[in-house]
């Protein structure tokens, strides 16, 4: 017996369509508190995930919020509105659904509160703004489901902490409230089933045919890939013809310095002016949104992009998907891939390009992996507790609250439920009285006690301040950048602050494909004008590089143990087989380590195959061990699988350098002045509430009234070492850009076994490093000599010399 | 005195410390302006973000070793020493002992800034602008005088050194006045360029930069629309 109601069934009949066995499966357990789906791109998750809601609302629904809708993009919420439009429409239902977003107009914003649809579609950070309003409760009274889309893309950021800890508000209000979490494919459903379910409620997770294996392979090209590097501009002429062969492709890459380079290259050996766009998160919006409409009309051949495309909004007939360089995370793979799917029925089709000699192995790996739906994932975290001094102050925002009733509630969030009674306390002491040490002011305190024991906000004029600073995204200092005001004034799109601080005048660069010349910089926007040149003088802007995963990386190190590697292109056998005369090739339980002279520098070659962060890491701690063993360290480079140094004494013997104990030791000290904790620091405080993102007119009051982090970290660093804030900064540094643990783990994996091969001149696997970009010099009182260096440059070329 | 860089004004020897204190050689006269004390106790007050309240003590501390070194027979705070009236009133006792440590045996001078209008009760003199040697010093620099110190600016110089953006507190003068950092912890700056502040000067101006040691730079004209840059980094 369907569960389908016929008004639904003669619906689905009526456009041939026959319900999917989950859609069905989701309208059976719609009693349930909460129920996980698994679905791959494609298989009707979103109309699966409504359906309990519109058949629900199907007879003559009470006026009131029936269904609260949340999904990470404010785009989706948009294209979802229109998707539920038509069902609502052919079926002849009675149901209003409303989007909000940050886009929404303050007035519809203001008549959404007091007259809620039956389903409203908004974003975490939205859903956290409702929740600090004091009329919360009467706008959220009767709400039966909570819709959360993409939970997998969430549940891997802050973003997701905020929004538990808002479901665990919501449950509050209404106790008998349902969650359906949608999911793509991911290697722990139930991980995010834990975090996801009211603690200790179960989840029930319902999988979805994953449909037909994709059909995936690695790009034969001619020409062998480059030793290193990452654009894949030699594979230019065998994508162009995939791109000719079908009808609208995908092609990924990593970063969006990357993907510039690449379409620009595209566009030159375009020689048949295919329609191609390029879609970047640093593009303008008016420029993505075009990009994005002439995609869904299918008039685009093919679409260079990054990880913006890689949530799932429907963006028409894709039939390939290319993944220009390893794809560094299998998980990530997948889900790109099954952007090619848009018949459920039909394999998804993909292919890799490794953009250089390594990456060959890298997908090689990737591809088995996929193969054997082998996903990679790390095991989450306990929830963010900067995110939790947000919330408490959110709380604040929305009434007087019981401080033992708050701790109950966000304990009801699975990633907070082993949250510790003290470390709420503290972050609790830091939202209320800043929670330093030595002393307590009496004035330093932002929430009071009130008689009857609950807390509020000792100036309740503080909340708008507070609302105006909700979110967890972190922004980098982006600068937008706009053709000069005579020539139209267009946004083209926004690169970091870093970055156009390095530029001069007439310098040029790659943005959305075109190639513009710097004019200069005008209140915070970047002015350019367009250029005719041939070749950008600055290539650049970087962005985040990820990691390889965990698992990528043990799989890559058992690949290269496979014999003779059949699987293998000519010139990848060559060059290991090469490797291992020479040589020998890393192992999964053994660190091999290579000493050489080169250039007249000796250099020492780490494969630790850790992922680049953590390489990079170890290079900083290595180099400071052999500066304390005189052995003059100059400089390193690291990758996801080595860490090359060099320096002016050769490393006679290296097993002393790696004892762990040592390599720890060094590692406190260097983590309290490190620019990366002092990065994290920014991120945490901000999200907790210490340094405020937007407040009203300070901007225009002047900019000396505002100061760096960096200073409050200095000050806490002396002061108050011990504070919350600097805990939390610690604890995520760890295990984000310094990634101490997975150096941990390599030394576990090795433990004693270190391969010291002393070599004459690099191997074949080390030389790559060579040409690797992101040298770090080593040089203690850098900033000084450089300064130095300047001044007495600047001064000799203005003639002024000889005035000191 | 090597790390200071000796400015000439108006027949005055000035020596800008690498902190951000200016000493005037023939009078032994420190001046250091901008201290902001009581910011993070202001800051909470006014319902912003609870500041780490360390900043008072840090700036004394900075203080005390300046006028240490420099064996200083006068003290002038240029103006914005408190982040506001009532930062001062509320300075803690322990603060206010410090302070009148500090004073005893040298004459301090507090010049009026727009933070902190009015006599605060906390020793020395309180002036509007004060007279030192040829020199007029006061809290915010008037176009077109000659011969002044001032503060308020808060000036910055940013610097592109091979790809690594340095950026310090400085000094900004040329042959008319001196524009000093601010010295307060919780400080921060505005970029000397800013046509504020860089139209106080002439075309030949100078920014003198704070660390561990005074450095002089030429600063580009006025109403440039590039940031002064001089080396390219290259991506390596």
């Amino acid at each position: 017996m369907s569960p389908l109601p016929p008004r639904f069934h003669a619906w689905f009949t009526a456009n041939g369509w026959q319900a999917h066995p989950h859609q069905l499966a989701m309208l059976e357990q719609a009693a349930l508190p909460a129920v996980l789906l698994i679905a791959p791109t494609g298989g009707g998750k979103t109309l699966a995930g409504f359906l309990p809601s519109l058949v629900e609302l199907a007879d003559n629904p009470a006026p009131g919020l029936h269904t609260l809708y949340i999904s990470p993009l404010k785009a989706l919420a948009a294209d979802i509105a229109r998707n539920l439009a038509k069902p609502i429409s052919d079926i002849g239902l009675n149901i209003r659904v409303e989007d909000r977003t940050g886009d929404t107009s303050a007035t519809r914003k203001k008549r959404q509160r007091a007259d809620p649809p039956h389903i409203l579609l908004t974003t975490p950070e939205s859903l956290a703004l409702l929740l600090s309003y004091e009329d919360a409760p009467r706008m959220f009274a009767g709400l039966k489901r909570v819709v959360v889309d993409e939970i997998h893309a969430l549940s891997e950021s802050k973003r997701g902490d905020q929004l538990m800890l808002c479901l665990a508000r919501l449950q509050t209000l209404c106790p008998n409230l349902r969650r359906t979490g949608l999911s793509a494919t991911v290697d722990d459903p139930h991980d995010i089933a834990r975090m996801f379910a009211p603690h200790p409620a179960r989840c029930r997770i319902i999988h979805a045919d994953p449909g037909p294996a994709p059909d995936i392979t690695m790009l034969d090209t001619e020409e062998p890939p480059p030793w290193s590097g990452g654009g894949g501009a030699y594979a230019i002429a065998a994508i162009m013809e995939q791109v000719r062969r079908h009808k609208t492709t995908l092609i990924f890459h990593n970063t969006r310095a990357q993907a510039e380079i690449f379409f620009h290259k595209l566009w030159l050996a375009n020689s048949e002016a295919l329609p191609i766009g390029i879609h970047h998160g640093s593009l303008a919006r008016e420029q993505r949104e075009r990009v994005e409409a002439a995609m869904v009309r299918g008039d685009l051949s093919a679409i260079v992009c990054t990880g913006s495309l890689d949530l799932g909004i429907d963006w028409g007939d894709v039939d390939l998907v290319i993944q220009v360089g390893a794809p560094k995370n299998i998980k990530r793979l997948v889900q790109r891939i099954g952007r090619a799917n848009h018949q459920y029925d039909a394999p998804s089709k993909a292919i890799l390009v490794p953009a250089n000699r390594f990456e060959v192995v890298e997908c090689l790996a990737a591809l088995q992996a996929v193969r054997e739906h082998d996903l990679d994932g790390a095991p989450r975290g306990p929830g963010a507790r900067d995110v939790l001094c947000q919330h408490i102050l959110i709380t604040a925002c929305s009434g007087p609250f019981d401080k033992d009733r708050l701790f109950d509630e966000v304990t009801t969030c699975g990633d907070f439920s082993s949250l510790a009674r003290e470390q709420f306390e503290a972050c609790f002491g830091f939202v209320a009285t800043g929670g330093y040490a030595l002393r307590r002011y009496d004035r330093w305190q932002r929430l009071v006690q009130r008689p009857d024991g609950l807390w509020q906000l000792r100036d309740p004029r503080q909340a708008s301040r507070i609302r105006m600073n909700i979110g967890t995204i972190q922004d980098a200092d982006l600068l937008k950048v706009r053709m000069k005001n005579r020539m139209g004034g267009k946004p083209l799109g926004e690169v970091e602050e870093h970055f156009a601080a390095s530029l001069s005048h007439g310098d040029t660069f790659l943005i959305g494909g075109r190639i513009v010349r710097y004019e200069g910089l005008k209140e915070a926007v970047v002015e350019v004008s367009p250029d005719a040149a041939k070749r950008p003088r600055v290539a650049v802007y970087s962005g985040t590089r990820f990691s390889n995963s965990t698992q990528l990386s043990h799989r890559i190190l058992r690949l290269l143990q496979n014999g003779d590697w059949p699987e293998m292109p000519q010139h990848t056998r060559d060059w290991l087989t090469r490797q291992r005369e020479i040589s020998l090739l890393p192992q999964p339980d053994r660190l091999l380590v290579e000493t050489f002279p080169e250039g007249g520098r000796q250099y020492m070659c780490v494969f630790g195959f850790a992922g680049r962060n953590a390489m990079q890491t170890l290079g900083l701690l290595l180099t400071m061990r052999m500066e304390h063993s005189g052995l003059h360290p100059l400089g390193f480079v690291a990758t996801d699988y080595a860490t090359l140094i060099w320096g002016l004494d050769p490393v006679v013997e290296p097993g002393p350098l790696f004892d762990p104990v040592r390599l720890r030791e060094g590692f406190e000290n260097w983590l309290a002045g490190n620019a990366v904790m002092k990065r994290t620091f920014r991120g945490v405080a901000t999200i907790a509430g210490l340094i405020e993102r937007n407040s009203a007119g300070l901007r225009k009051s002047g900019r000396q009234t505002l100061f760096s982090s960096d200073i409050l970290y200095d000050t806490l660093l002396r002061y108050d070492p011990g504070h919350v804030l600097m805990d939390i900064t610690r604890d995520e540094a760890l295990r984000g850009l310094v990634d101490f643990g997975r150096i941990e783990e390599m030394l576990t994996r090795v433990a004693d076994n270190i391969d010291h091969v002393p070599l004459r001149s690099p191997s074949p696997l080390s030389a790559p490093l060579f040409l690797e970009i992101g040298k770090v010099a080593i040089q203690g009182a850098a900033n000084e000599k450089l300064l130095a260096q300047e001044e007495e440059r600047m001064m000799k070329s203005a003639g002024l010399d000889q005035f000191t | 005195m090597k790390d200071c860089h000796l400015i000439n004004l108006a027949g005055e020897r000035l020596l800008a410390l690498p902190s951000g204190v200016l000493f005037m050689e023939r009078q032994q006269a420190l001046v250091v302006s901008d201290l902001h004390f009581g910011k993070s106790e202001r800051n909470s007050r006014r319902g912003g973000p609870l500041l780490p309240p360390f900043e008072t003590r840090d700036t004394m501390a900075r203080l005390e070793a300046d006028i240490v070194r420099t064996d200083a027979k006068t003290v002038v705070c240029l103006g914005d020493s408190f982040d506001d009236t009532d930062a001062g009133h509320n300075l803690p006792e322990s603060d206010r002992q410090w302070l009148a440590r500090l004073q005893t045996g040298r004459t301090w001078i507090w010049v009026e800034g727009n933070h902190d209008p009015g006599a605060m009760n906390l020793g020395g003199q309180h002036v509007q602008e004060a007279r030192i040697g040829a020199l007029t010093l006061r809290h915010i620099a008037r176009p077109g005088e000659t011969k002044e110190i001032s503060g308020h600016f808060h000036p910055k110089f940013t610097l592109n050194a091979r790809g690594t953006r340095i950026s310090r507190r400085c000094f900004v003068h040329d042959d008319n006045r001196v524009v000093l950092p601010a010295y307060g912890t919780f400080t921060g700056g505005m970029d000397c360029l800013e046509p504020e502040l860089r139209g106080l000067f002439a075309n030949d101006a100078f920014a003198v930069t704070t660390g561990q040691e005074a450095r002089v730079f030429p600063l580009p004209p006025a109403r440039s629309a590039t940031r002064p840059r001089l080396r390219r980094g290259s991506p390596g």
